[in-house]
């Protein structure tokens, strides 16, 4: 699904990815940990094409396609998702507005035919009961006011509408309380199924408690310096990560 | 070649059909133009808004008689208001309703009483001295809308007063507004301009004066939508006495000049005014806000928040003065004005003016001029909305974050698609905004 092969990429011409490698076939959660400062949020943003992330070296195919050509709505309207460590407020545009407009441009690309408003308005009410969140944050400005966990739970209603292939969640558990993380886990669970990727990035282990991954790599200055099953998490938990850190040396 | 704009201006008014009891105004506001220096750069008034066009152009052809078939330019879906109407500053009898529960009666049907009453109030909000189309607006004067409340009246109904440019050839037209509300009362007012589609460039002068009394509360909308062809010199001169309150929403599309003073004097303790207000200028328009809020007295409020989205090769002023005299102690003001550029030929000119005297106020003030947040479309883009379609929602959202704060409902849907479709070429682009 999503082939990564010596990624390498820089941020204001500083390098961060320094030749990433990761292969990732449909269905399989991988998480990506490790210490801040790794590249970690980097990997996001680069995988979605956000401007100032300039890819130096390497290729991704996305399901066979050059996913570096593409520009960022083509990513995503192609099934690539990122759910965003810190979601962006952006008052005077409704959420129903926002969420209707990305919906309708992903099905236009699958040649799918758009919503009708009522139709939609009762798909979205459905998603916002889904991952417990009142019905009135439709009509309030994109996450303006929302707490940090409303936020969260907006960010997997709209991977629910939006249906991807690929799920990049950055740094998804930062600011949660546990109930607040347990509502957004069962949410990312409840979109598990044997077609459908998760990249799941993560500094702590918590998360991974929830969403439990079928392997976990460990990310650090610009590479992935070890892979393993989920139980390479809790080994992280206990130790840390410098021991890996200096192994990576 | 023609004469320069305030020779002709003077020339013409002496065709204008006078009515007796405004004679002494009349005379007094062209004497005071005809003396007043003719604004240039170096004028600080006018530094930024040149008006050399006005002399490139014929513009004092008598305003046209014309006849409108329906309301189709101005009705406001869903709002229900009383209506007078004016086209090219004549009053039209057939598009105005008969207005119940209060005064508000053109000039030219004013009684003995109201016409004293008129007299009395014209010019208590400025100095014509200081203010060069008040001055021309005063030689002209001839017809506008008295509304009066009485002591306690409630007026719940708005009252729409809608001016409509039509016309062939150019000309300048003129109106005055004068409105008073006594002690405890309360009414909403909405100053609505539009103008035909096919229209010559001429110039509209329209100065509305508000005095509110102790204890009232005016709701106020200047909807300045006429095409960008037209010109416009005016403004709103506000009086608060004590714990009088003034809300205003004020949006203007570009014009070829549009020059808009708002000048809000507060003159009783507890006085409060809030101003929203929008300027959307594109293509070669211009637009100039000179706002300037005078605190006299202690204990008074104001907040003033002013946004502006500049496209193509636009231009436009704000100006934002906030004067808190020297015995206007305990005064609370703030001033915003936030700016987007759409293109880098576009221009703002944004000054925020403090003036403070009195040692013990809180005072606020910011502008800023910026571009689209990248980190926002960005995140539009994530969700498969293109880079067009991102720009044009930001750009709503910009200036929709003030229209829903519009408590007309109907105003705020009528504004909302002129707003999402201001800066498109193609029209799917709003199609989730409308």
């Amino acid at each position: 699904m999503l082939s990564i092969k010596n990624l390498q990429a820089r941020v204001e011409e500083k390098d961060i990815i320094k030749g990433l490698n990761l292969d990732i076939k449909p269905g399989e959660v991988h998480a990506i940990m490790g210490p801040n400062g790794a590249g970690k949020s980097t990997l996001g943003n680069v995988l979605s094409g956000r401007e100032g992330y300039e890819v130096t070296g390497g290729e991704v195919l996305f399901d066979g396609k050059n996913l570096l050509e593409m520009s960022t709505e083509e990513r995503a309207r192609e099934g690539l998702f990122l759910a965003f460590q810190y979601p962006v407020e952006i008052p005077g545009v409704s959420n129903m507005e926002f969420l209707k407009a990305s919906v309708d441009a992903v099905r236009e690309h699958r040649g799918l035919p758009a919503y009708d408003s009522v139709t939609f308005l009762k798909l979205a009410r459905e998603k916002c009961k889904a991952v417990n969140l009142d019905q009135n944050f439709l009509k309030r400005g994109v996450n303006e006011g929302f707490s940090g966990g409303e936020k969260k739970r907006n960010e997997i209603m709209q991977m629910m509408l939006l249906e991807p292939k690929i799920c990049i969640l950055d740094e998804t558990d930062s600011g949660l309380d546990i109930d607040a993380l347990q509502v957004v886990a069962e949410g990312v669970n409840s979109q598990r199924s044997p077609e459908r990727s998760f990249i799941v990035v993560t500094h702590y282990q918590r998360l991974l408690d929830y969403i439990v991954p079928d392997y976990v790599h460990v990310l650090a200055n610009g590479r992935i310096v070890k892979s393993g099953g989920k139980e390479l998490a809790l080994e992280l938990e206990e130790k840390g990560y410098s021991w890996i850190e200096q192994e990576g040396k | 070649m023609s004469l320069a704009f305030n020779e002709q201006a003077v020339a013409s008014l002496k065709n204008l059909p006078a009515a007796p009891w405004l004679e002494n105004i009349r005379a007094s506001g062209a004497q005071v133009f005809s003396v007043t220096p003719w604004p240039n750069r170096k004028t600080e008034n006018w530094k930024y808004t040149s008006l050399f066009a006005l002399d490139q152009q014929a513009y004092h052809g008598a305003a046209p008689q014309v006849n409108l078939a329906d309301d189709q330019l101005f009705a406001i879906a869903g709002l229900d208001a009383q209506r007078l109407v004016f086209v090219n500053g004549h009053f039209n009898a057939a598009l105005s309703d008969k207005i119940d529960g209060l005064v508000c009666v053109p000039f030219s049907q004013a009684n003995a009483e109201q016409q004293a009453l008129i007299a009395q109030k014209l010019n208590g909000t400025f100095k014509q001295e200081q203010h060069l189309f008040g001055a021309l607006n005063n030689a002209a004067l001839q017809e506008g809308v008295l509304i009066h409340l009485t002591k306690n009246q409630v007026c719940k109904k708005p009252v729409q007063i809608v001016h409509v440019q039509s016309a062939d050839a150019g000309f300048s037209s003129y109106a005055r507004h004068v409105i008073v509300l006594e002690q405890h009362s309360e009414a909403t007012v909405l100053e609505h301009f539009v103008s035909a589609a096919k229209i010559a460039e001429n110039i509209h002068n329209q100065l509305t004066e508000v005095f509110v009394g102790e204890g009232a509360k005016l709701n106020h909308y200047r909807l300045h939508l006429e095409s960008g062809s037209q010109s416009h010199f005016g403004g709103v001169h506000v009086n608060l006495a004590a714990n009088a309150v003034f809300n205003s929403f004020q949006l203007a599309l570009g014009g070829k000049i549009k020059r808009i003073d708002v000048v809000v004097n507060h003159q009783g303790s507890g006085a409060h005014s809030e101003i929203n207000g929008v300027y959307l200028p594109k293509e070669k328009q211009h637009i100039d806000f000179h706002t300037c809020i005078e605190h006299a007295v202690p204990h008074c409020t104001s907040n003033e928040v002013f946004r502006g989205i500049i496209a193509d090769q636009a231009k436009a002023v704000f100006n934002g003065r906030i004067h808190i005299h020297k015995h206007a102690q305990k005064t609370a003001a703030e001033l915003s004005n936030k700016n987007l550029l759409l293109s880098n030929q576009a221009e703002i000119n944004t000054k925020p003016e403090l003036e403070i005297y009195a040692d013990d106020v809180r005072c606020a003030h910011g502008a800023t001029i910026a571009q689209l947040d990248e980190k926002a479309r960005f995140y539009l883009q994530s969700r498969g909305i293109s880079r067009q379609e991102a720009e044009v929602m930001l750009s709503f959202g910009f200036i929709n974050e003030l229209i829903d704060g519009i408590e007309l409902e109907p105003v705020a849907q009528l504004l909302r698609p002129i707003l999402a479709k201001q800066f498109i070429s193609d029209e799917r682009l709003a199609r989730h905004l409308i």
